[in-house]
């Protein structure tokens, strides 16, 4: 793998193909779409794990009243 | 559609130095509709993922997705996302094999993208993702860029550019 991040662009009208590596900026803006990208899954993930949890704790609780597991997929699905 | 053809306007398969980003640039503008399939594998060892810009501005993209992860689902948005890599502790010689839709990319309207893609990983966790893209720009799309979010994509991963027309 090159040291440098490499940019390739294909020319659709010409065909001609350039390599070439990637500007200071570019690579800049790749590092901050890279941490907003990783922020934003970061976030939807926690999300997605707290639906979770707290559905779970919400069978366990109608588990502790007495219904069984059919009785409580009944009423959650 | 009556008599649609899917015709590859242009491809780039990746070398020895690796990719952060490939860009199909000068399209026409006699297609109907884009397609496009990658098939892609990444450098480090996490599974980042693939972003989509066009016309060299990633701004304007709003996003939303679907995640499996081979043992729960999470949705949200992650602007340009399209798809995640597989990643270099995953399974040798494995790719990431994803489609682009891209309708009515001459438009002067906003322009929808969609993908689906899968991680293929010879264990439980392997992604498979459905994203929708909506670009609000009207302006016709005359390049595509497919950028890594944070690393490189290995020699012989994979990029195609269909065109489709609808007549």
């Amino acid at each position: 793998m090159a040291d440098t991040p490499q940019a390739v662009e294909v020319n659709c009208e010409t065909g001609v193909v350039t390599t070439r590596d990637l500007t200071a900026d570019e690579i800049a803006a790749q590092a901050v779409a890279a941490q907003t990208a990783a922020d934003q899954k970061a976030a939807a993930d926690a999300e997605a794990a707290k639906v979770e949890a707290d559905k779970a704790a919400a069978q366990a609780k109608l588990a502790a009243l007495g219904l069984t597991a059919d009785e409580i997929a009944a009423i959650t699905k | 559609m009556a008599n649609p053809t899917l015709t590859l306007i242009a491809s780039s398969t990746v070398g020895s130095g690796g990719a952060s980003s490939v860009t199909f640039s000068s399209i026409p503008q006699t297609y109907t509709d884009l397609l496009i399939k990658c098939s892609v594998r990444g450098s480090l060892g996490a599974n980042y993922g693939g972003l989509i810009s066009f016309n060299g501005s990633g701004s304007g993209f709003t996003e939303k997705y679907l995640e499996g992860s081979g043992s729960s689902v999470v949705s949200g948005s992650v602007a340009q996302f399209i798809f995640a890599e597989v990643s270099s502790s995953q399974t040798s010689n494995t790719f990431t094999n994803t489609e682009v839709y891209i309708p009515n990319y001459t438009s002067s309207n906003y322009k929808s993208v969609s993908s689906n893609s899968v991680t293929e990983n010879n264990s439980t966790l392997s992604y498979a993702d459905l994203t929708a893209n909506l670009w609000s720009n009207t302006a016709a799309i005359t390049s595509i860029s497919i950028t890594a979010s944070t690393t490189s994509w290995v020699q012989y991963s994979t990029f195609y550019l269909y065109g489709i027309s609808s007549s």
